[in-house]
């Protein structure tokens, strides 16, 4: 059927639908109740992803082959940066940073200052203030979204503390002066404090200096990351420290895999939810088609042919789909730039993002079919005079 | 005058299981352009089997059957479809009308087969409830209409095609008398001024004086004719 011959009926479909209010609501809210749920199971894929997205593919990361949490010595930067096709190096230690409550932890992390920020374009920070950065030992550099929630602006002295590593003075805290707030590229999530790692290195107790966290590494041609990665790993093969060298990319996929458990649970749960709404709108589309035997006998009677009763059939589940469908998706986008901006710092990129809305579009027209398809060929087969007969 | 619908040994059997019932046996019959036949006879005896043939509803187990000279039962169901669309206004005994929809969208619901616009068809309804005298019931669902009223949306919806052929069952039978006549009054116009071809099922010896032509019909042959 034509675009316009489909309108023509659209009156009568929509008059279908009013037939069983109560039963309509309650189908329409089920399938509502199944694309909010879809599409806020996407956004927080979507935001699940953008880490991944963001990890470069020019850079490889170096870290103890036993476990990510082991520290490598620091003299392992100066020979990784003599591998051939590295391009530059830098290093980064978690030291499970806060400012009162250790359970409130704040991603910080000591680094070798000027060749990361060469490392990370994505970093978008006023010259002026790397520069100023660059020149203070004791300042540090800020993300928005932590500048945000802190209320911190350039200049203030911050007393951040470590939950892992102390002074030689036995304290745990560094007062760092903030020199710089940087934002991501993208929207990016800029929860991050860095501060210079030769400062921090020089305070620290003997047992815990020289230790870097992970070795980040520049390559000046990423097609060749896996070699190099193999000539830094092989450098350090039967060392007591040995390493694991992988794109930053695998290794945030490797992070994602952990908690990769969690979309797969949303996944289920939406399936199941789908799989329910299926069931309900298919019944509802059959209780419906069964009350009107008689008027499809009539509308039969009157000229309409077996091929326009099952579109009209489908076209009044795929209706019913749409509703409920958009209207759950436009909920679950509300939703989500609420959410959005109230998780910003624990969440960033939490967002109902259009490939998900397409992909939803899809589920709907396909779900509108599926309900719809065995009432639609029971209508289309039915006889006229039986159909008249049952009236 | 030229014959309309011409039928010649017209058989329609039902099987059930081994069990054959033969509904119409070798029924023949003429009906001219322009008549106004009442076709009576017991229950069972065929009347509503031959009114569903006519109307392509159902197919003849054998025999001969053409409208305007088109052997009806030998098209495919879509063009059959189309046909009945075309060519044939059903009446029906409890006006079959959509609840959901207005008498006016009940009576444009033929159209919308056609590819007229949505004005044009509009405007043919009314005129079809105008010519029935319900112009001042357009938006009015079947459930606030009377018995009558009902039937006359029925009316409306099937002639706002045109149609040849109008084939009525048992129109007046969920009626009182006063809308009965009122109804059959209405069809006689119909066939009078507009020239409509009727053939009306009923159980009713005095709506049955008011078509042209009587068939009486028992154990699906033609017993008796009255003219």
């Amino acid at each position: 059927m034509k675009l316009a011959r489909v309108l023509r009926y659209l009156p009568l479909l929509w008059a279908s639908l009013r037939r069983r209010r109560v039963r309509t609501t309650f189908t329409i809210g089920s399938i509502f109740i199944a694309f909010l749920m879809y599409a806020l199971a996407g956004a927080m894929n979507h935001a699940f992803d953008q880490g991944v997205q963001q990890a470069g593919v020019d850079r490889l990361m170096v870290q103890q082959k036993v476990s990510f949490i082991l520290p490598l010595p620091a003299s392992y930067l100066n020979r990784v940066k003599g591998v051939d096709g590295v391009e530059r190096v830098s290093s980064a230690n978690w030291i499970g940073g806060y400012l009162k409550d250790a359970r409130e932890q704040i991603p910080t992390f000591p680094i070798h200052a000027e060749e990361y920020l060469d490392m990370y374009p994505e970093m978008l920070l006023p010259r002026g203030e790397r520069q100023n950065f660059l020149d203070d030992r004791t300042g540090f550099l800020v993300g928005r979204a932590v500048a945000d929630a802190y209320g911190w602006k350039v200049g203030d002295v911050v007393p951040l503390k470590s939950s892992i590593y102390r002074r030689k003075d036995g304290s745990n805290v560094w007062n760092l002066t903030i020199r710089g707030i940087f934002d991501m590229r993208d929207e990016g999530d800029s929860r991050q404090l860095l501060f210079h790692y030769e400062y921090f290195n020089e305070t620290l107790a003997d047992a815990q200096k020289d230790r870097l966290g992970w070795i980040m590494v520049q390559v000046e041609d990423p097609a060749q990351s896996d070699a190099i990665g193999q000539r830094i790993d092989a450098l350090f093969a039967n060392s007591p420290a040995e390493t694991k060298t992988q794109t930053e990319r695998a290794m945030a996929q490797g992070f994602m895999k952990q908690i990769g458990s969690i979309g797969t649970i949303l996944g289920a749960v939406v399936s199941a939810v789908f799989f329910t709404m299926l069931l309900v709108s298919a019944n509802t589309m059959a209780q419906s088609v069964r009350e009107r035997t008689s008027e499809i006998g009539v509308l039969k009677t009157l000229g309409f042919g077996n091929t326009t009763i099952l579109s009209l059939v489908l076209a009044e589940s795929v209706l019913i789909t749409a509703i409920g469908g958009l209207l759950g998706m436009g909920a679950a986008w509300l939703l989500g730039v609420q959410l959005g901006t109230a998780l910003k710092q624990y969440l960033p990129g939490f967002a109902v993002d259009p490939v998900t809305l397409v992909k939803g579009l899809v589920w709907v027209i396909a779900l509108g079919l599926a309900a719809g398809a065995w009432p639609a060929v029971q209508a289309m087969r039915l006889k006229i005079v039986d159909a008249l007969r049952r009236g | 005058m030229k014959a309309l619908i011409h039928l010649r040994d017209l058989v329609k059997e039902y099987h059930r299981g081994e069990e054959s019932l033969r509904v119409l046996d070798g029924l023949s019959l003429d009906i001219a352009e322009g008549e106004f036949v009442a076709l009576m006879g017991p229950s069972g005896s065929g009347k509503s089997t031959l009114l569903n043939l006519l109307g392509g509803l159902d197919r003849a187990t054998s025999g001969e059957l053409t409208i305007g000279g088109l052997a009806i039962g030998e098209l495919p169901d879509a063009v059959l479809a189309r046909w009945r669309a075309d060519h044939v206004g059903f009446i029906f005994q409890m006006y079959n009308l959509l609840p959901v929809l207005s008498a006016e969208r009940n009576v444009e619901l033929p159209l919308l087969l056609t590819d007229l616009s949505a004005a044009e068809r509009r405007r043919r309804a009314r005129a079809a409830l105008t010519l029935v005298g319900l112009e001042h019931r357009l938006s009015h669902r079947p459930n606030e209409l009377s018995g009558g009223q009902q039937q006359r949306v029925g009316i409306a919806r099937a002639i706002v095609t045109d149609p040849t052929l109008l084939l009525c069952d048992e129109p007046t039978g969920d009626l009182d008398r006063k809308s009965g006549d009122e109804i059959l009054d209405l069809l006689q116009e119909l066939n009078r001024e507009h020239g409509k071809t009727i053939l009306m099922v009923t159980h009713d010896p005095r709506a049955a004086e008011r078509a042209t032509r009587q068939l009486h019909l028992d154990k699906g042959e033609l017993q008796a004719e009255v003219r």
